[in-house]
């Protein structure tokens, strides 16, 4: 009997209509991933399953798993296109470790995650088992070789039948496996198929009815299938929220929050992973007055924005690495001439082109530092999804209230990543005051520095009295370009000091877990849920672990440095490049530390050790884990 | 904002100005250089139009004329090198209310600005746009510049430089979307009066070419032209430039010309000898970025607050019963 014959018969078998009622194994979290070939559709039924928990009451995170090309040639390693979602019984902060269960369209795919170390060993696969019956013998053998090694190689590998059973069901079975894959979903983590019904509604909300009902076929057909077909089922325990809760991206969120602050325009350019915040805000702000500008390039989408926040609207920019890069003169030209400005850089894979799609932390210096000249800006980290949405309405009032130039840095783990927060209450007070246009009195000066805190009133084109010329030249209280040695002394100083009176309005942030103790982590951004999660892990074993993430970077608030002095020892864990000692040649002369431990050690002088990664993918809890014992046992 | 019609009308009373309402810093400008012929243009451009000095903003580049706004006692921003037009198009856009100048020189404009000059003629904001060209870079002291004639010897082409000189005028009529072409010169300071005055009143994008003298680095570079009326060629037409008689007599090169025909303006703007001055191209018809992208919803709180709400409900889900557990 052939192999294929085999399977036949033993689908058939198992296609038998009076399946038991199987007990589900409850888990207090699973780590799904769907993977297939671009466009057939894997991301909207992992999106549509992180919905489906949520409603059902449980945490979720997703992290998108996205090829470099738009179209990479089908059934190919490096064209995994997916999305991995941590479904847990509290909130979740992060995509968590490897991989518990991975449904993938074809076996190239699946092999590039399995390569890439993604899947956790024995973890259940269930593949389309469609390639077996292909007409190229090539891809037969591929696949029937695959299965076979992975078998070997430990993995509970369950042949599923999408195209076939998709197939009676639609003529192009293509574009209906991925709702089939969701009802199965649905069936293995007990969900309840009318929320699933409701969420595929949701998911084509937009598309004529027709369509929602024949993808509520295929839902219902995934679910029937794996329950009479499938011998496991899984529950993770969930308590539904007694709030609204909602459920976006970060960069949704970031988009939101532009709506939410009061800004009135965001002039952009084109560039992954940031784009996406504008695409959606392109869609919602001019319906509330607001405008997307897409300038022709990074700089003159930074100009813009600097011309309008000038003229009395707050603007925002948003961009990614190289565009971040671009905008540097501009950005010197807000510092010098104090005009408000939000600018936004999702952070990706680094130096130049570096990885787009990627994640990394790599710009936390060019943010700080960037720039020629002294050229001091408000550096504020994003540090979840949630954060996301409040940090746009702080940054504005921080931009408006110091005429300073406000970088918030997310990153493009964040920017897809999906996860519920409660809903937000508008309050008025996110928004601008009302554009000033009383006159000036006689006198009165454009830079008339506040010989404390450096703030000067700001004065808008139309307010009479006020006439002046803005420039980037050093200049004078009045504005007038200058070259004397105080007066240049002068605005340095006053630029400067704007930094110390907003720092005296932060606060330290809180410690994760004890005060004080053997290791304190330092982190920033995204890393937060993380480091977190690792530092808990940790601290169950009975280590004395504690963490810290780091909302303001510039200005840092007071209170960090006895914070850190509270423990033995300190490690920065950061998403980007930080000198090995392994390396031969590295040693404490040449050693470059991570951003933020360069930071700290500099302003602290605390001997801040760092550990880092830059692998592209958001850094995994298990793997901070690791290092942090690996630090704490140092010199035992 | 809003003020009673009764109240405007003493303040329109009220609000008479005079040149020296509209005189900034003394220009440091060298004796001779074109700079200070185009300021005087303008300035006498602002009093005649009566431009209230707190509604009207000159942005500028880097470069010896992007000092410009300095020297205005309006509301100015002297931005950095290259970025006058985006920085400007922020501001017209955030202030449709706001009459908004540009100047900028020939490397400002056309070298590290051109991209955005380029886009800029394709947005056609409501700005009046003045490209001081004198040919050569000034402020870092006579580096060629991208319209520096073939063979010029600067600090940069000590043995001259060997590309063609760009046009900045078939340029500007060559990108789509644009809608006001012109060209002076600062040596006859009436017609240039004229031409800005024209631009002013165009609404759109008004691009206006300055053909300047730097005594400091190219003394001599307009001679011929100075010294012979007839390398001067007057563009004159019932909607663009009618010389005075006395001008008429002195520049007797003169043709008509349609600022409607786009062809014909092409084929003008070609021509280096003689100079052609005047109107090239007026469309009055172009629409303007900040009228096709302004029409957006009321800016009101409630307006937001609604708007938000509704993005929110997208995105939303709400509580069912009190929170129970599902499984376990």
């Amino acid at each position: 009997m052939s192999e294929t014959e085999q399977l036949e018969r033993s689908t058939r078998a198992r296609s038998a209509p009076a399946a038991k009622p199987k007990p589900a194994v409850v888990l207090p979290e699973h780590i799904v991933e769907v993977i297939s070939d671009s466009g057939e559709g894997a991301q909207r039924c992992g999106q549509s399953l992180a919905a489906i928990a949520a409603r059902s009451g449980n945490g979720i995170w997703t992290v998108e798993i996205i090829p470099a090309e738009i179209q990479p040639p089908a059934r190919s390693v490096a064209g995994a296109s997916g999305i991995r979602i941590r479904i847990g019984a509290k909130q979740v902060t992060n995509g968590g470790d490897e991989t518990d269960l991975a449904v993938a369209f074809n076996e190239q795919v699946l092999l590039g995650r399995v390569r890439a170390g993604e899947l956790k060993p024995g973890a259940t696969i269930l593949l389309e088992n469609a390639w077996r019956e292909h007409r190229d013998a090539a891809i037969v053998k591929s696949f029937e070789d695959t299965v076979e090694a992975l078998k070997k190689g430990g993995y509970r590998v369950i042949e599923i039948p999408l195209e076939r059973e998709c197939r009676a069901l639609m003529t192009d079975a293509r574009r209906g496996k991925n709702m089939f894959v969701l009802g199965m979903l649905c069936s293995i983590y007990s969900f309840d198929l009318q929320i699933g019904r409701e969420q595929v509604a949701l998911t084509f909300g937009k598309k004529d009815r027709s369509i929602i009902d024949s993808n509520v076929k295929l839902l219902e057909a995934g679910f029937a299938w794996a329950e009479a077909n499938l011998d496991f089922k899984y529950a993770i325990p969930a308590r539904k929220s007694a709030v609204a809760q909602v459920v976006t991206n970060g960069n949704t969120a970031i988009a939101l929050g532009v709506l939410a602050s009061g800004m009135d325009i965001c002039a952009m350019y084109p560039i992954t992973p940031a784009t996406s915040a504008s695409h959606y805000l392109s869609d919602c702000f001019e319906k509330v007055g607001g405008m997307v500008h897409q300038a022709e390039d990074e700089i003159a989408a930074c100009a813009f924005a600097i011309g309008a926040s000038y003229a009395g609207r707050c603007a925002v920019t948003i961009t990614s690495g190289p565009g971040f890069s671009l905008k540097q003169e501009g950005l010197g030209l807000a510092v010098m001439a104090e005009i408000p400005l939000v600018v936004v850089n999702v952070q990706r894979g680094g130096p130049s082109t570096g990885q787009p799609t990627k994640v990394e932390q790599g710009d936390l210096l060019t943010a700080v530092y960037g720039s020629h000249g002294d050229a001091p800006k408000v550096v504020m980290a994003v540090s979840g999804i949630e954060d996301c949405f409040y940090s746009m309405i702080t940054a504005r009032k921080i931009a408006e209230t110091f005429n300073m130039v406000v970088v918030v840095l997310s990153d493009a783990s964040l920017a897809t990543a999906q996860a519920p927060f409660p809903r937000p209450v508008f309050s008025e007070d996110w928004l601008a005051p009302p554009l000033d246009q009383s006159p000036l009195p006689a006198g009165a000066k454009p830079y008339d520095w506040d010989a404390v805190t450096g703030i000067a009133r700001r004065f808008v084109p139309g307010q009479p009295g006020g006439m002046h010329t803005v420039t980037g030249l050093a200049h004078d209280r009045a504005s007038k370009v200058a070259y004397d040695p105080a007066i240049n002394e002068e605005g340095l100083r006053a630029r400067s000091l704007k930094l110390a009176a907003l720092q005296k309005t932060l606060k330290a942030p809180p410690v994760f877990g004890d005060p004080e103790g053997d290791l304190l982590v330092v982190g920033w951004g995204s890393t937060k849920g993380v480091i977190e999660e690792a530092v808990e892990r940790l601290r169950a074993e009975g280590r004395k672990v504690s963490s810290l993430n780091l909302r303001f970077i510039q200005p840092m608030p007071s209170g960090i440095g006895e914070i850190l002095r509270r423990f033995r020892k300190v490690m920065a864990v950061e998403g980007g490049w930080g000198d090995r000692l392994e390396d031969e040649l590295i040693d404490e002369n040449n050693r470059r530390y991570t951003a933020l431990a360069m930071m700290l050690r500099s302003r602290f002088l605390v001997d801040v050790d760092c550990w880092s990664e830059a692998r592209g993918q958001p850094i995994k809890p298990g793997n901070v884990v690791k290092a942090l014992r690996a630090k704490l046992d140092e010199g035992r | 904002m809003a003020r009673p019609l009764s109240q405007c009308i003493i303040k329109l009373h009220e609000e008479h100005h005079n040149l020296e309402d509209y005189q900034g810093g003394v220009p440091r400008w060298c004796n001779g250089c074109g700079d200070n012929a185009i300021l005087a243009a303008v300035q006498r451009l602002c009093r005649d139009e009566n431009l209230a000095p707190e509604r009207t903003v000159f942005v500028s580049g880097i470069g010896c004329s992007s000092r410009f706004p300095h020297y205005m006692k309006t509301y100015g921003f002297h931005g950095i090198h290259g970025r006058a037009f985006p920085i400007a198009q922020g501001v017209k856009m955030a202030r449709p209310d706001l009459n908004v100048f540009v100047n900028t020189g020939d490397g400002d404009c056309c070298s590290i600005g051109a991209a955005h000059w380029i886009h800029a003629i394709r947005y056609n904001m409501n700005m009046t746009v003045i490209l001081h060209d004198n040919h050569v870079y000034g402020l870092t002291k006579k580096q060629a510049s991208p319209t520096s004639p073939v063979g010029l010897r600067s600090n940069t082409t000590p043995r001259g430089s060997v590309l063609e000189a760009l046009n900045p005028l078939t340029v500007t009529l060559g990108v789509q979307n644009v809608s006001f072409v012109a060209q002076a010169v600062d040596w006859i300071p009436e017609l240039m009066y004229d031409i800005v005055s024209k631009a002013f009143h165009h609404r759109g994008f008004s691009f206006i070419r300055i053909i300047q003298r730097c005594p400091e680095f190219l003394p001599k570079m307009f001679e011929p032209w100075l010294h012979d009326p007839g390398k001067t060629l007057l563009l004159t037409h019932a909607n663009g430039l009618q010389p005075s008689p006395e001008l008429a007599r002195t520049y007797k090169n003169q043709r008509e010309h349609d600022p409607l025909d786009i062809h014909r303006a092409r084929e003008i703007a070609s021509t280096e000898d003689p100079i052609p001055v005047g109107v090239l191209y007026h469309n009055p018809e172009v629409p303007c970025y900040e009228d096709l992208r302004g029409a957006g919803g009321p800016r009101t709180v409630d307006a937001i607050r609604k708007g938000l709400e509704a993005e929110f409900d997208k995105f939303t889900f709400w509580p069912e019963a009190e929170g129970q557990d599902r499984a376990a």
